[in-house]
């Protein structure tokens, strides 16, 4: 091991990667568990992503409460420093090392200069990344007027600059639409919101949104082309038939001086890729274990990072969970179980974690459908569990709790299927 | 008569209600499976609501903008004016999160971000 003596060192019990929520509620946990903790993050202040949504939804499980996002983060923040969390903002991670179980680097860069921290155990919670126009398959001209939506979003509600007056909007999920209502709100005129699945993506609280500012929604539809000289100028839409095929003579162009992409977020996990954690295909995220611990012991994942979450309350209680874990990998120097339970995925289930339960544990279970249906039970044959539901939607994250003395039952495996009741 | 289609939004159910108006008076409700549902497609007929938020620019703050929110729901069709009012605001730091920042015909404005 190469202890790198140019660069200053510091030493700590946890790194949290990430002050998002999750980042945040992981580091306020470890303290309070009595850990020497440091939180990095790279954006010149605290908050993840909440900062940017000043629409209220947020905490209603979490702090009983409907807050903005703002709000929401400055509750966690204030704690932080109330409990005396140490902290750095504008500090960028640059490398995770991995030199053996209880012993692991963090290189970072800030403003004093490049650092290495080491620590026994690392919560990485970096959240995740916007889809980009070309990986949704939008050809023609390279202008501007091309947003992510979170980039729209910054410019707008962090920034106080509207990006633009005349707006196509790719994507009806909730980020999608709650971008609609910002942009209508502070005058810019929304043409359209263009959605490739033949259902919209957004909660129904939402979806009502476009109904307030008569925004006309596209189903079954993708924009495929952006043109324009300098600035976007229209863009092309066409139709899709239910295999997502384009169909011919369908297309007309809609003018514009904007695009804004909100085609879904990506769990970043480069950095935890190059230290070989394992990846589950379906989330994005890591295959962890009932603590959220992932592949390489000691490396706890949580929020975004781990799996997309469409609510920050669950965000928050990985944050803490993973605390919880990281406590004890240290004191015991490893995650053990006798036996270790596989989740599975049944019938209509596109994603779920954690990926592998101890049964010493109550779990709470992420998973998301595939397609939506009505008047369904989530159900785990292996122990005969059911949880009835009145509809499911690919966007809504389902939320599972199992027991302990209910995981002890299982044999090998757990599967989790949804079915009609 | 006018014939109005909701999803409702009161809870996961997302039941879909049609409120029925004749003369400016609602005659039928239907498909709601709650009266918290009935009273909430009753309310977006007669006098739909909602929380308003925007940002305005602050002064000498660690971002250029302090986020506000209406302190309760405001009727839908007074939103474009109190936007109008929100626009000509400007804001000077230090701004506590939760402080009243401004008032207009008797709603309070919230900051929501410190500055
Ligand atoms: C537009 C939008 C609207 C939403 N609306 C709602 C809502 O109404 N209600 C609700 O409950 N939820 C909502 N959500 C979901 C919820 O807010 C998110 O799931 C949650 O904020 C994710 O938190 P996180 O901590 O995992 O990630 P983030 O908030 O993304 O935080 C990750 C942090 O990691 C930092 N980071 C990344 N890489 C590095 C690095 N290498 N070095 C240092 N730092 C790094 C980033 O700077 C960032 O600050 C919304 C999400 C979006 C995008």
């Amino acid at each position: 091991m190469e202890p790198m003596p140019q660069i200053p060192m510091l030493s700590y019990d946890v790194v949290v990667i990430g002050g998002g929520p999750a980042g945040m509620a992981a580091a306020v946990k470890a303290k309070e568990l009595g850990l020497n903790v440091l939180l990095l993050d790279e954006n010149d202040y605290l908050g993840g992503i909440l900062p940017q949504c000043i629409h209220p939804g947020f905490g209603l499980h979490y702090f009983k409460e409907e807050l903005t996002g703002p709000e929401f983060a400055s509750r966690l923040a204030r704690r932080m420093v109330e409990l005396g969390v140490e902290y750095r903002t504008s500090s960028r991670v640059l490398e995770i090392r991995n030199y053996s179980d209880l012993e692991k680097v963090v290189i970072f860069t800030s403003p004093a200069g490049v650092y290495q921290a080491w620590a026994k155990a690392i919560i990485y919670a970096a959240g995740a990344r916007e889809r980009h126009a070309f990986e949704i398959g939008i050809v023609g001209d390279r202008v501007a007027g091309i947003y992510t939506a979170g980039e729209a979003q910054t410019l707008m509600d962090v920034y106080g600059i509207l990006p633009g007056k005349e707006i196509v909007i790719v994507g009806s999920g909730d980020v999608g639409l709650i971008m609609a209502r910002r942009f209508a709100l502070e005058g810019a005129k929304v043409k359209a919101v263009v959605e490739l699945m033949p259902y919209p993506g957004g909660l129904a609280r939402n979806v009502m949104i476009l109904k307030d500012f008569n925004i006309p929604l596209y189903l079954s539809h993708k924009v495929v082309e952006v043109r324009g000289r300098g600035r976007v100028q229209r863009v092309k839409v066409v139709k899709v038939d239910e295999n997502f095929n384009e169909v011919p003579g369908s297309e007309f162009w809609i003018e514009a001086d904007t695009l804004v992409i909100s085609a879904g977020l990506v769990p970043s996990v480069k950095k935890l890729k190059k230290i070989g954690v394992e990846i589950d295909p379906a989330t994005g995220g890591p295959i962890v274990n009932d603590r959220l611990e992932t592949s390489v012991p000691g490396i706890f994942v949580a929020g975004n990072s781990l799996l997309i979450n469409d609510l920050v309350d669950y965000v928050a209680e990985q944050g803490e969970l993973a605390a919880e874990a990281a406590k004890e990998f240290i004191d015991k120097g490893g995650i053990e179980s006798r036996n270790w339970v596989k989740v599975e995925k049944g019938e209509n289930v596109r994603l779920i974690a954690p990926h592998y339960l101890s049964g010493d544990r109550d779990v709470h279970l992420y998973l998301r459908v595939a397609r939506p249906m009505e008047d369904v039970e989530v159900r785990v044959p292996e122990i005969g569990k059911r949880l009835r539901l009145p509809v499911v939607k690919p966007a809504e994250m389902i939320r599972l709790k199992l027991k302990a003395e209910e995981i002890q039952k299982a044999g090998e495996k757990l599967t989790v299927e949804v079915v009609g009741a | 008569m006018k014939v109005y289609r909701f999803t409702c939004i009161v809870c996961p159910l997302g039941c879909s209600i049609e409120v029925k108006v004749e003369n400016g008076k609602i005659v039928d409700v239907t498909g709601h499976t709650c009266p918290r549902g009935q009273e909430w497609a009753i309310e977006e007929v007669t006098s739909p609501k909602r929380i308003v938020m925007s940002v305005v620019p602050v002064e000498g703050g660690a971002l250029p903008t302090v986020s506000v929110k209406t302190a309760e729901p405001v009727p839908k069709d007074k939103i474009p004016k109190l936007m109008r009012f929100l626009a000509g605001l400007k804001l000077k730091a230090p701004i506590e999160i939760g402080r009243v920042v401004a008032e207009w015909e008797g709603i309070k404005i919230v900051a929501t971000r410190g500055a």
